[in-house]
C-alpha cells in the first residue's frame, strides 16, 4: 500500500530578509512498508518529524532524497498528483481549519466535486459518508455549532468521500476533550475494519496506539522503534529515554514488576493487569 | 456587538420567496433598486412600496424583524433628510436664521427618505430569504459570462465562501483575544478615541497572525482533498431554472416595465 525508501527531507531555514541560512533536516533516512487494509500508529514528541511524514505520503511535500509510493506511485511523479492524494487521504489536527463548507453535507461534498464526480454520484457519496462515522443526523447543521469530536468525524468523512484506499491522520485527537477522542479514534478503527480502509494515525496519546496492528515510534527523524504495540509498550525504559510515555496500566505492570511480582511485560489492558495480578496472589497473601 | 444589525443575514423559515433560484432574486434586487432611481413621482413609489409589501408577504419574515433591520440606517437616512431638507433652491417655505426650507426641498427630503428606505428594505429582503452560500453560488453563475474576459470568477466564489465561513470562527477568536488581553490589564473601556484605537493594535496584531495561520491550514486542506480550481469541478447543488423562476422572471419584467411607464407617460395625476 505505501513503501517508503530511505526517505529524507530537509526543511530549508531562512535569515530575517529570506535568504537560505541552512537546513533542517526532519525525516533522516526513514523506509517503512505499510500493507493494505493495515492499522499503523505513528508516535513521537513534538518536532520529531511525524507530520512532515504524513504530508509525504499525501504528497503534499516531496522527497529531499528517497523515494514515496502510495499504492505503487511514486509521489515525485507530478502527472499523478492528484491520483496520489485521492488514494490516500488525510486529515488534520485542527478541526476548524479544515472544513471548507458552510454545511456539514457541502463540506463532505467538496472532495467529491474536485474530483468532478457527476451530482447524483456525489449525494450518494456524501450520505454513505456520513453514515460511516455517525455523523448523518447532523448533515443541514452549520459546522460552527458542532463540538470538536463531531467536526473531526465530518473531515473524516469528507475524506471517505473521496474513496481513499488510506486515511492518513496527524494528531486528529490533539485538540479534542477525552470523549471526542473516543468517538473519533472509535470511527477510524470501524472504517479499517468494515471498509478495510489502511489507517495510518499519528498520535501522541499512547492509549490510542494500543489498536493498531503495527506502532512506528519516531525520534529526530529516524524511526526509533517499530513492532506490535505490545512489543514496543514493553520496552519501557527505551520509551522513556525518548520522553515518551507508555500507557498507565502499562507503566503500572511494569513497576510492580519490577518490586518483584510476577507479571509479564507489555500489558495493555486493565483486565489483563488484573488477570496477571489474580495469578500473584498467593504471593501477596 | 452586531447583535442588532439584522440587514445582511439569513432569516430561515420556509416560503416562496425562499425556494425561489438565487440568480433571480439578485436579478431581482437589481432591477428592483433600478427601478426605485426610474420613478420620480409620489404615484410611482406607491408602486413600488406595494410590489415590496407583497414580497415582504410572499417571503413569510416577520414584518417586525426587517423594520429592526432599518435602525441601523435611521441616523443615515436623518442625515440626507436634513442635507435635502434645507440645501435645496427654490421656493422659500419656511426660514430660520440662515436655514430656509423650500417646496422643493421638502418635496426632495420625503422622496429620498421614501426611496432609501425602500432601496434597504428590498435588499436586505434577498438576504433575509437567501443563504449565502446560494449567494455565492448565484453570483459565480451570474458572472460567468465574464471569465471569457479572464475574471477568476471561480476565484472571487470561492474567496467569498470561505470569508463567510471563517467570520464566525475570527469573531469568536477575536472574542478570546480580548478576554486574555483584558486579563493582562489591556483597557477596551476607555472613552478617549486615540486610546480606543491604540488598545486595537494588541487586538488586530495577533488575530492577524491567526488567520494566516488558519489560511495557511485551509490551503494545505483544500489541497490534500484535490482542490485544483474550477476547470473540471463539479457541483453537488447546480442551479437549475424551475418553473416558478421563469414566472418570477415574467412577473419582474412586467413590474419593471411599469415602472418605466409610469416614468414615460406624462401623466396629469402624477406629482
Amino acid at each position: 500500500m505505501i513503501k517508503i525508501s530511505k526517505l529524507i527531507h530537509d526543511y530549508i531555514q531562512r535569515d530575517e530578509e529570506g535568504n537560505p541560512a541552512g537546513t533542517v533536516r526532519a525525516i533522516d533516512d526513514v523506509s517503512l512498508n505499510v500493507e493494505p487494509g493495515q492499522f499503523i500508529a505513528i508516535l513521537g514528541h513534538n518536532g520529531s518529524g511525524k507530520s512532515t511524514l504524513a504530508k509525504h505520503i499525501n504528497a503534499l511535500l516531496f522527497p529531499t532524497e528517497g523515494t514515496v509510493w502510495v499504492n505503487g506511485m511514486d509521489t515525485k511523479d507530478q502527472s499523478l498528483l492528484w491520483d496520489i492524494r485521492q488514494t490516500a487521504g488525510m486529515v488534520f489536527q485542527n478541526p476548524d481549519n479544515q472544513i471548507i463548507g458552510q454545511v456539514v453535507e457541502e463540506d463532505v461534498g467538496f472532495g467529491p466535486e474536485n474530483m468532478g464526480v457527476p451530482t447524483e454520484k456525489i449525494w450518494e457519496r456524501v450520505e454513505e459518508s456520513l453514515k460511516a462515522v455517525g455523523m448523518l443526523e447532523y448533515r443541514k447543521k452549520s459546522p460552527n455549532r458542532l463540538s470538536g469530536g463531531q467536526k473531526q468525524r465530518v473531515s473524516i468523512a469528507g475524506v471517505i468521500a473521496m474513496h481513499p484506499k488510506c486515511i492518513v491522520m496527524d494528531e486528529p485527537t490533539a485538540m479534542l476533550d477525552p470523549s471526542g477522542r473516543a468517538d473519533v479514534i472509535s470511527a477510524a478503527r470501524s472504517l479499517n475494519i468494515e471498509e478495510n480502509i489502511t489507517i495510518i494515525l499519528i498520535t501522541h496519546f499512547m492509549e490510542e496506539a494500543i489498536q493498531a496492528d503495527h506502532v512506528f515510534v519516531m525520534d529526530n527523524g529516524k524511526i526509533a522503534m517499530q513492532g506490535s504495540p505490545r512489543e514496543v509498550f514493553s520496552r519501557v525504559e527505551e520509551m522513556q529515554a525518548l520522553n515518551l510515555d507508555v500507557p498507565q496500566v502499562t507503566l503500572l505492570g511494569h513497576i510492580l514488576r519490577k518490586e518483584g511480582l510476577d507479571i509479564p511485560e507489555g500489558i495493555l489492558t486493565k483486565e489483563e493487569l488484573a488477570e496477571a495480578l489474580a495469578g500473584n496472589k498467593e504471593s501477596l497473601l | 456587538m452586531f447583535k442588532d444589525i439584522t440587514i445582511g443575514q439569513y432569516y430561515q423559515t420556509e416560503s416562496l420567496l425562499h425556494s425561489l433560484d438565487p440568480r433571480v432574486k439578485i436579478v431581482g434586487t437589481l432591477a428592483y433598486i433600478i427601478s426605485l432611481f426610474v420613478v420620480d413621482s409620489f404615484a410611482g413609489y406607491l408602486v413600488c412600496a406595494l410590489f415590496l409589501i407583497v414580497m415582504i408577504r410572499l417571503s413569510n419574515v416577520p414584518v417586525g424583524y426587517i423594520v429592526r433591520g432599518m435602525r441601523a440606517i435611521l441616523i443615515l437616512l436623518l442625515i440626507t433628510m436634513a442635507f435635502n431638507l434645507f440645501l435645496t433652491p427654490g421656493e422659500t417655505l419656511v426660514k430660520f436664521g440662515f436655514l430656509k426650507i423650500t417646496k422643493q426641498g421638502l418635496a426632495f427630503a420625503v422622496k429620498m427618505a421614501i426611496r432609501l428606505s425602500l432601496l434597504v428594505i428590498g435588499s436586505s429582503l434577498m438576504t433575509l430569504t437567501t443563504t449565502p452560500n446560494q449567494l455565492t453560488d448565484a453570483i459565480e453563475s451570474l458572472l460567468n459570462p465574464l471569465k471569457r474576459l479572464r475574471v477568476p470568477v471561480h476565484e472571487i466564489a470561492m474567496m467569498m465562501s470561505i470569508a463567510l465561513r471563517f467570520i464566525p470562527i475570527l469573531m469568536e477568536e477575536t472574542d478570546k483575544i480580548m478576554k486574555a488581553q483584558i486579563a493582562r490589564g489591556a483597557d477596551f473601556e476607555s472613552k478617549n478615541l486615540i486610546k480606543k484605537i491604540q488598545s486595537l493594535v494588541p487586538l488586530l496584531v495577533p488575530l492577524f497572525i491567526s488567520a494566516f495561520r488558519r489560511a495557511n491550514d485551509l490551503a494545505m486542506a483544500m489541497e490534500a482533498r484535490c482542490y485544483r480550481g474550477g476547470a473540471g469541478r463539479t457541483k453537488m447543488k447546480p442551479l437549475v431554472y424551475q418553473g416558478r423562476d421563469q414566472g418570477a422572471y415574467f412577473i419582474l419584467l412586467a413590474y419593471f416595465c411599469i415602472c418605466v411607464a409610469l416614468r414615460l407617460l406624462p401623466l396629469p395625476f402624477l406629482v
